[in-house]
């Protein structure tokens, strides 16, 4: 068993992240995931993993960039506003086919917003954000002890498909205190022989970029990335089941509305009513066979969210029709109360 | 002596060579740019120091984003004006590596002005070659922060209104007062003595990276007959007459000699 702590989310996703083999974190502060960045800052130059904290999130995104062409585990971490600059660069990472992992600890926006967690950022984060035709694989933690397990997740990932991977956390998992366990990570084992480390004699240069100005190049540069993203959709899922097996009412959740969704599903079965839980871990790609195998025994789905409803475009385009399914949430920073969730699934029967 | 070299019966003496780290790609600057013998020149030192194998280059958004398809090195192409923020991600994770830049005037002094007057700031061990052609060349000719007060360009067709869009920036000045910044200097390629004296900038400003001194900035007062709209001939005499008074030659700052 590893050690234990008592953490908050932010602190132990940034632990976790060392014990993962780090090897540099550039950052800029924002409310409520600043934590991240102070404990970098505290941390790193200890032990000789390059820290620098950026004059915007643009020069974050861009040095994650030019480290992670290194072949280095790389991270950077941010809030909604911060997220919205840095989509040029994970465009261009994602074209490059750079591995690293992105932290947005969601807040309520549009604009400013609020520092109150949030989830309004599931369209920027699975359906592309930044320009062009293009991924991120979306981790969903949704407590203190997951916040610590998806960056080492998120580096294998990343490194084996040569994509970046973004932890989709909100202002709550990361402000949040919790028992965290930390694990033994397994280290780097992937050859990275496109990197940019100097160049031998014997081998010829390495180049990273993001340019192809021919079109027909192009094609086929995004021919690849989409056969990349098919590969991904296959062989990549991760969710987790409540109450599922004999459910006639869903709640599809991620993150922290996925906790008062599960506090919602006990109320219900109190009453009788047999509720359950399907929380995607991974929200890009989406588990839409998970969804399609309940949908048999479904009467109703419920896209809980804490947003206007975005991953409910994701639950109708799985169910396509079959059973019928609405959004239920609350937005700028408001928490759904579990109680209010229940009358949501009742109104489903 | 010099090398000799014999062709069909006939003897040359060789007075240049094209430098073994350029690819055998033909390059696609216009006719009399100076990015080309920027180039030449940074890989003409590569080689003549043997850093080949410990250096890696970043190339930016402009005419020069094609600078890896030259120069045999491992490098990186950088979204517009984020160079010198990709070079930080590169030297802060390979200390010991030589990191250097290409950048134009809009990409460094415009777009990219925040990631440059930082990273000089810091003090990163960088090289930060900055070529300055007073306009956007790559996108066929618009006013850029240098752009001259009165220079017609593409987007200040009855020229460049100082009331409207500012004074030209000289980024040299400006970065020479950050104590992170060990050497800056001007230089030019539109003579042969001047030619010789970039090549020397550019020997320095790799000795400071590999002393690990910080930040040097090598501005290269440059030409773009393109986006000028003149012939390569007219635009020496342009670039003489009016770029170089504009941006005097010379070292700006070097800890060296102070
Ligand atoms: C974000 C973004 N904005 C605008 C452009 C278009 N663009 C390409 S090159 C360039 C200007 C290049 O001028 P400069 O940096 O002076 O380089 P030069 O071609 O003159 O060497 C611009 C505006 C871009 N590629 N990306
Ligand atoms: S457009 Fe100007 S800067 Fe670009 S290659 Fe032509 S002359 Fe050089
Ligand atoms: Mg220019």
């Amino acid at each position: 068993m590893g050690e234990i702590h008592l953490m908050k989310g932010n602190e132990a996703l940034a632990e976790a992240s060392i014990r993962a083999g780090l090897d540099a974190y550039f950052g800029y502060p924002i409310t409520p995931q600043s934590e991240i960045l102070e404990y970098f800052s505290r941390e790193l130059p200890k032990k000789g993993i390059a820290f620098v904290q950026a004059e915007s999130e643009v020069a974050s995104i861009n040095m994650v960039y030019g480290a992670a062409g290194c072949g280095k585990r790389v991270m950077t971490s941010t809030s909604s506003p911060g997220f919205s600059l840095m989509m040029e660069g994970v465009s261009y990472i994602a074209c490059a086919e750079l591995p690293c992992v992105l932290v947005n600890v969601q807040r309520g926006g549009p604009g400013l917003g609020t520092i109150q967690p949030s989830q309004g950022d599931y369209f920027q984060a699975v359906k592309g954000g930044g320009h062009g035709d293009y991924h991120m694989i979306v981790l969903a933690p949704n407590s203190v002890q997951e916040m610590a397990d998806m960056p080492s997740i998120g580096f294998e990932l990343a490194e084996k498909y040569r994509i970046p991977v973004l932890i989709l956390a909100d202002g709550a998992l990361g402000q949040m205190m919790e028992k965290v366990e930390f694990k033994e990570y397994p280290k780097k084992n992937i050859e990275q022989n496109w990197a940019t480390v100097g160049k031998p004699e014997k081998r010829d240069a390495n180049v990273i970029t993001s340019l192809f100005i021919e079109s027909e190049v192009m094609e086929q540069v995004n021919i690849k990335l989409q056969k990349k993203y098919e590969q991904i959709t296959e062989e990549v899922e991760d969710c987790e089941l409540y109450h599922a097996d004999d459910a006639e009412v869903f709640i599809v959740a991620y993150g922290i509305s996925s906790r008062l969704a599960k506090k919602a599903v006990d109320l219900s079965r109190e009453k009788g009513v047999r509720a359950g839980l399907i929380r995607p871990k991974i929200l890009w790609p989406f588990p839409t066979k998970v969804i399609q195998k309940y949908a048999t025994q479904a009467k109703g789905f419920i896209s809980l969210e804490m947003s206007a409803g975005q991953m409910i475009e994701d639950v109708k385009l799985s169910l396509d029709g079959s059973v019928k399914s609405k959004h239920y949430g609350r937005m700028g920073g408001m928490i759904p109360a579990p109680e209010d969730i229940l009358k949501e699934i009742e109104s489903m029967l | 002596m010099s090398k000799v070299i014999e062709r069909d019966g006939v003897q040359y003496e060789v007075i240049w060579e094209k430098p073994k780290g350029l690819k055998e790609k033909q390059m696609h600057y216009c006719p009399g740019c100076a990015h080309s013998t920027l180039e030449k020149l940074i890989m003409e030192v590569i080689g003549e120091k043997g850093l080949t194998e410990n250096t890696i280059g970043v190339s930016p958004v402009g005419c020069s984003v094609f600078a890896y398809d030259y120069m045999d090195i491992d490098m990186q192409q950088a979204a517009h004006g984020r160079a010198a923020a990709v070079a930080t991600g590169i030297s802060r994770v390979f200390p010991d590596k030589l990191v250097f830049t290409i950048q134009g005037d809009g990409d460094l002094a415009a777009i990219g002005t925040a990631e440059t007057i930082h990273a000089c700031n810091r003090g990163e061990n960088i090289v930060i070659f900055f070529v300055n052609n007073a306009i956007y060349g790559m996108t066929g000719g618009q006013m850029a922060p240098t752009t001259l007060e009165g220079q017609i360009t593409s987007s200040s067709p009855h020229g460049r209104d100082v009331k409207l869009a500012g004074h030209p920036i000289k980024i040299s000045e400006l970065v020479a007062q950050l104590p992170g910044t060990c050497f800056v200097t001007r230089v030019a390629v539109n003579t042969p003595q001047n030619v010789k004296k970039t090549k020397a900038a550019i020997e320095k400003a790799f000795n400071n990276a590999l002393d690990k001194k910080g930040t040097s900035l090598v501005e290269l007062v440059g030409n773009c007959p393109s986006g000028w709209k003149m012939t390569p001939v007219n635009s020496y005499i342009w670039w003489e007459k009016n770029m170089i008074p504009m941006y005097p030659l010379g070292v700006i700052k070097d800890v060296d000699n102070n």
